[in-house]
């Protein structure tokens, strides 16, 4: 057994962290005014984004994941990898790529040019709903690509064996399988949109497209309107909340479990019309996936020259910044962790980092530390903070699981040796943890590195993150620069995730 | 003496009664069909399930509150006896003591555990590079680094074939007696108890009875040992 000490002790600080800014929130906005016409058009904006990009990233997924689900093919296992990527890869980055793809001079408005044809805009509701289907769809593919394999082959066989059409397996093995799953994986996209900043930022804008996150940002930066930022901020903590309870209660995992390689033979799907089908599908996908990163790397290749310093100082910024708040959110979990074995209602409290969205709680902090001090000074380690706050949800989801089963098949053999204490965690817990902590440290630096939220508000205009530096030289129109920018900034997120994830893979023959 | 004292398992709506002792330096066979508690008697006595009412006593002092690893017991299991990620050394070393921290007494104690049981020249290797007789043999010598008066065995070498079964039942038995301890074992099979056993329980309907010595008892089985024996 191990004490749960230090696990009450790291829920106090996250419940601290969390709860204190929303208090402050709260209070500062009762004393504000209510919301008005454009706070509601914010709400409005939010969900409408939301629904949509959910709809369509759960609709395409299906032909999708169908499509992964019944054909081997080569370069099949990049494109499940590649599926994972979004977890990873800094927004701001994505939009650049899906700018070079969609944008006023992108590849797109060009083929439609040299056609004649007029051009379109990517600004606006359709770009953000565009932008969330770039990342969301791939999350929803893994989560139907999972709910696929759990129908057992032993049915596909006897299907077979009954000569059942591809249509009659649609209608009795799948769709039985997509309404089951598709609420859940609708109801996690939908949160996840809903909270959407950097997308809304970059793509949005305008009374016409500002989600309730982004209006937060503008209440603070243009107006410095503090009473009206809390008050936006009270309405996004609970819609949040309100869409996290349905989320927990409808979805199951996040899709990014294993054993997503294994192929289900099919004898319903071999006519040469849905061969075509599933490879156009397949083809489409892996396109609208790797163009804009594919754009980003030649377009960071030729811009590389023309970046400033100050992206360079924002470089090492960003780095001390992501392995500050990795360390931080890894001390948390595995402190919450520890307890949440005996005390299950532990792991609950570093969940609620999921609620609280980033631009909520800066708001809060900001409120608090105001008065005191300069906020640009602590900018920092409050993005910092905030960041470990926010990655802890994903990083308890990966290791209390990977906890609860050493303690399941060693924990009688480590009781019956009187393994307690740091004993146990030496020679049990922490190397049967080894994978689980070097992924999810990986999560918690990519997301830290890339993340383009609480600093915006903090910020002063002599110091950056590398995604706020970005984010300055794309609104300069140095599109050059920010292309070298956002291709440094797209391998440090993913260069931290590889090497993280290697250490944890560093003994395999436990 | 291992005392059970009107000892009451209830695990899912299924009661087991033992009330018995058994003397210093005894090898009990638990004998009985799969599913009548013979593993859950275990379970009990070495602290991983507590009782429902009754106490479990060695040498007179009551230990049914005490944690598994401050009970004098070694403990066997089915499987998941050995950590995968540790050497053959650190794993037998945990049974000396549990921060491995070793001084030069306990490391040759851990050597001659390691010779005794065949495996001199293998204390760097990890499970995962032995076969499965050697991975009992690992867990065995750390039986005998452990110097606990009482060993439990809920069948660890049931996976292994009929030969090297027996082979790992008389270094059992050899051990015991170089220990002096007092055995309890988990069997299906009559002629696991009769190769060591040298008393029989049977474990059946609820009850657990007391044990009676092996020859007797197969020679003249009672109706509860008849009906699984199926002779």
């Amino acid at each position: 057994m191990i004490r749960g000490g230090p696990g009450y002790a790291a829920a106090a600080f996250v419940l601290l962290f969390i709860f204190g800014p929303l208090i402050v929130v709260f209070a500062r906005a009762g004393g504000g005014t209510l919301p008005g016409p454009a706070d509601w058009a914010a709400v409005r904006f939010s969900v409408t984004q939301a629904t949509l990009s959910a709809l369509f990233s759960v609709i395409l997924a299906i032909p999708v994941s169908r499509a992964l689900a019944r054909r081997k093919f080569p370069g099949r296992n990049m494109l499940i990898t590649l599926l994972g990527a979004p977890f990873i890869l800094p927004v701001i980055v994505a939009v650049l790529g899906l700018l070079a793809v969609f944008g006023r001079s992108g590849i797109l408005n060009s083929l439609l040019d040299w056609a004649g044809l007029p051009t379109v805009q990517i600004y606006g509701l359709h770009g953000v709903v565009l932008a969330h289907i770039f990342f969301n769809l791939p999350l929803a593919t893994r989560i139907f690509l999972q709910a696929w394999q759990q129908i057992p082959a032993e049915r596909f066989r006897l299907a077979a064996s009954l000569n059942m059409s591809a249509g009659q397996v649609l209608r009795r093995l799948e769709i039985p399988m997509i309404r089951a799953t598709a609420p859940g994986a609708f109801i996690v996209i939908f949160a996840i949109c809903l909270s959407s900043f950097t997308v809304a930022l970059t793509l949005g804008g305008g009374p016409r497209a500002t989600t309730v996150e982004l209006a937060i940002y503008q209440a603070f930066r243009f107006d410095f309107d503090l009473g009206r930022a809390a008050v936006l901020a009270v309405i996004q903590t609970v819609l949040a909340g309100i869409v996290a309870l349905f989320a927990l209660k409808y979805s199951r995992g996040e899709g990014f479990g294993a054993g997503l390689d294994r192929v289900v033979r099919r004898w319903d799907a071999q006519s040469a019309g849905l061969r075509i089908t599933d490879a156009a599908v397949m083809i489409l996908t892996a396109l609208f996936l790797l163009l804009p990163l594919v754009l980003v790397v030649i377009n960071g290749i030729n811009g590389w020259a023309k970046m400033p310093d100050q992206v360079f100082t924002a470089l090492w910024v960003s780095l001390v910044i992501s392995l500050f708040s990795t360390a931080l959110a890894l001390v948390l979990a595995l402190a919450i962790a520890l307890a949440a074995l005996h005390r299950g209602w532990v792991e609950v409290i570093g969940l609620l980092g999921i609620v609280s969205s980033p631009l909520v709680l800066g708001t809060g902090l900001f409120l608090i530390v105001h008065p005191y001090a300069d906020p640009a000074r602590l900018a920092f380690v409050v993005t910092g903070l905030v960041n470990a706050l926010t990655a802890l949800p994903f990083v308890l989801r990966v290791l209390i699981p990977s906890l609860r089963g050493s303690e399941k098949n060693f924990g009688r053999l480590a009781d019956m040796l009187g393994l307690t204490g740091w004993a146990r965690l030496r020679f049990l817990l922490l190397p049967r943890a080894r994978r689980a902590l070097g992924f999810s440290a990986g999560l918690a630096a990519a997301f830290s590195m890339g993340d383009l939220g609480v600093i915006t508000l903090f910020a002063d205009p002599g110091s950056a993150t590398l995604p706020l530096q970005m984010y300055r030289l794309m609104g300069a129109f140095r599109m050059e620069a920010a292309a070298g920018a956002g291709l440094l900034l797209l391998v440090s997120s993913l260069g931290l995730f590889w090497i993280f994830d290697k250490m944890g893979r560093g003994d395999v023959d436990a | 003496m291992l005392t059970l004292e009107k000892l009451q398992i209830v695990l899912d709506g299924f009661t087991l009664d033992a009330d018995f002792q058994l003397e210093q330096g005894r090898n009990l066979a638990l004998i009985g069909p799969s599913g009548a508690g013979k593993s859950t008697l275990l379970n009990v006595i070495a602290g991983f399930l507590p009782p429902a009412s009754g106490r479990v006593l060695w040498r007179g002092e009551d230990i049914t509150a005490l944690a598994p690893g401050k009970r004098p017991i070694s403990m066997l299991f089915q499987d998941n006896n050995l950590f995968p990620h540790l050497t053959v050394a650190q794993n037998i070393g945990l049974g000396i003591r549990p921060d491995l921290k070793l001084n030069a007494a306990e490391r040759e104690a851990l050597n001659d555990a390691l010779t005794r049981v065949g495996l001199a020249g293998m204390a760097e290797r990890k499970p995962g590079q032995l076969s499965g007789g050697q991975q009992s043999r690992v867990a065995l010598a750390r039986v005998l680094v452990q110097r606990k008066p009482l060993v439990l065995l809920d069948e660890p070498f049931s996976a292994l074939g009929p030969a090297l079964k027996h082979d790992m039942l008389r270094l059992v038995g050899d051990l015991m007696q170089e220990i002096g301890g007092t055995l309890i074992m988990v069997s299906h099979e009559p002629e696991d108890a009769q190769m060591i056993a040298d008393v029989t329980s049977v474990v059946a309907q609820g009850t657990v009875t007391a044990p009676k010595p092996t020859a007797a008892l197969f020679e003249n089985p009672p109706r509860v040992l008849r009906d699984y024996l199926g002779s």
